[in-house]
């Protein structure tokens, strides 16, 4: 069996409608291609991501993404090996969208199949960017999404801790919208902490003394919403000051939270797999420089693929597709679109026994 | 106030009054049930609904991650029995996009915590409860005003919350 394939990825699971050609060869691969339509830009006037839910507008848009994909790669269906497409989790609509797409390809052409986790797809980016070897920890941090994850196989991943609450891309979006910033809110709270001093305000850095990499993001909103009140009440507006201050103070409290959290999902990590395993980032917070910089001094040997391939892409899911086809866990279960698919659903914190596979 | 209609205001000191509101409620929930929760920012949203698939899924043995479900829209949970819902429509604009979430058919099968409803008013059912959380001069104590049809006095009967 040749380990060299060509791969088509599609991904349609939440914004952004993406297909990539990846050309797979161990212990890498090379993008071809990687073509995004995204919303962000588009509807940034509205002062918010406006979600791209409507199965429609994705399946209207999927086509070209193939389509441009292909061109920019210079290759045409006939050179594609496999195809590999997100079945989760997701916005439904999206996914059944790239689903259906994806089938039909296949079909039209006797391709093989496979389904892939969106999740899966960020977090073995590492291995196609930075030929990351088994294990490492990532920290997938993103607008939706915040957890450590122990990669130990292409289908072995061990939720280490996460968010009880918001994600912070969340948090970076609310108090872009408390403070008056555009959206979307995590380049502008960076902008704006820029010139901001981080020790005028002190905002809370919730779960800090539990001994787990879990963490909370909620109760900071709330934080510098009433942080935002009180200037009011008190100077009756906010100077451009306040907001760069507020920012700053904001951004601090993340980075010390991530950072100690992360410290302690290595020392978890190491209790597992018994070394001490690299860490990774990836999802779109990861492009906060404030963030890298905080995890560098955790981990010197971060690995933080390019902005690019952190947030929503097809390349990471043509990879992981590569990777679950090359290991033999081609599922044909995994081709049902779901909206929810965790990673790991052993340590998931299940309680008792009753848990039903099909809403996992 | 019609004579068909059920309200009252509860004032609640602390995160862990709201959750026990949360707890109380849970077990009288079933399917088709819809709560509206209204309120700004940091009310305690989430953290009232998170209570709720909390006590519902503790009742039947799991307990799982409740993520915010601001991003994806809906997040569904086993409630035992029926599904629970989680919307949150804050980055909803147009409610023409509700027929592509389902929103409809959960109406009638799940039980429905929907955060930031207003754009989807027209479109939800009559038989809603409508609950608005309200901050105070206090960092820790919200109101919750809750307005609903009369069945609903039962499921908010609170000897002990």
């Amino acid at each position: 069996m040749t380990h060299n394939l060509t791969v088509l990825g599609i991904e349609s699971s939440c914004d952004d409608t993406a297909a990539a050609v990846l050309r797979c060869s161990p212990p890498g691969g090379e993008i071809m291609s990687s073509v995004v339509f995204g919303q962000g830009a588009l509807h940034a006037e509205f002062g918010g991501v406006v979600p791209e839910i409507a199965a429609r507008a994705h399946a209207e848009k999927l086509d070209l993404a193939v389509e441009q994909a292909l061109g920019e790669a210079g290759c045409g269906l006939s050179d594609i090996g496999l195809i590999a497409v997100t079945s989760g989790p997701g916005l439904i609509g999206g996914v059944m969208s790239g689903v259906m797409c994806a089938r039909g390809l296949a079909a039209g052409r006797g391709l093989p199949l496979i389904g892939v986790n969106h999740l899966a797809g960020h977090a073995l980016t590492p291995r196609l960017t930075d030929n990351a070897a088994y294990p490492y920890v990532m920290l997938l941090v993103s607008g939706g999404h915040c957890q450590f994850l122990l990669v130990q196989a292409a289908d072995r991943f061990t939720r280490l801790g996460g968010t009880i609450d918001d994600a912070p891309g969340e948090a970076f979006d609310k108090v872009a919208r408390i403070l008056g910033l555009e959206q979307p809110g995590g380049p502008a709270v960076e902008k704006a902490a820029r010139d901001g001093d981080p020790h005028r305000f002190r905002f809370p850095r919730p779960l800090l003394d539990r001994d787990n990499a879990d963490m909370s993001f909620s109760g900071l909103k709330t934080a510098v919403l009433r942080q935002r009140d009180q200037l009011i009440t008190d100077q009756g507006g906010l100077y451009p000051r306040d907001r760069q201050d507020i920012c700053a103070g904001f951004q601090a409290a993340i980075c010390d939270v991530l950072s100690h959290k992360t410290r302690l999902a290595l020392d978890i990590a190491t209790g597992i797999a018994g070394a001490n395993p690299p860490l990774a980032v990836a999802g779109g917070v990861a492009a906060n420089s404030a963030i890298r910089s905080a995890l560098t001094k955790v981990s010197t040997g971060l690995m933080a693929p390019p902005q690019r391939l952190c947030t929503d892409n097809a390349a990471m899911i043509a990879w992981a597709g590569y990777e679950k086809h090359m290991a033999g866990h081609a599922d044909p279960g995994d081709l049902v679109p779901r909206p929810r698919w965790p990673l790991d659903d052993q340590s998931a914190p299940l309680l008792g026994s009753g848990k039903k596979g099909a809403k996992a | 106030m019609s004579a068909d209609e059920f309200r009252t205001s509860l004032t609640l000191t602390s995160p862990d009054q709201t959750a026990r509101l949360a707890h109380a409620i849970a077990p009288r929930l079933s399917a088709g049930d819809v709560l509206l929760l209204n309120g700004p920012i940091g009310a305690g949203k989430s953290h009232f609904a998170r209570h709720i698939i909390r006590s519902r899924q503790a009742a039947i043995g799991l307990s799982e991650d409740i993520p915010s479900p601001t991003f994806l829209l809906v997040q569904t949970y086993n409630a035992g029995g029926c599904d629970i819902w989680h919307c949150d429509f804050y980055r909803l604009n147009d409610p023409q996009e509700l027929d592509e979430l389902g929103l409809e058919e959960a109406c009638e099968t799940a039980i429905c915590l929907i955060e930031w409803p207003d754009i989807a008013l027209d479109y939800l059912p009559a038989g809603a409860a409508h609950i608005t959380l309200s901050m105070t001069e206090d960092e820790d104590t919200r109101q919750f005003d809750i307005r609903a049809p009369r069945r609903w006095a039962g499921i908010f009967a609170l000897e002990d919350a």
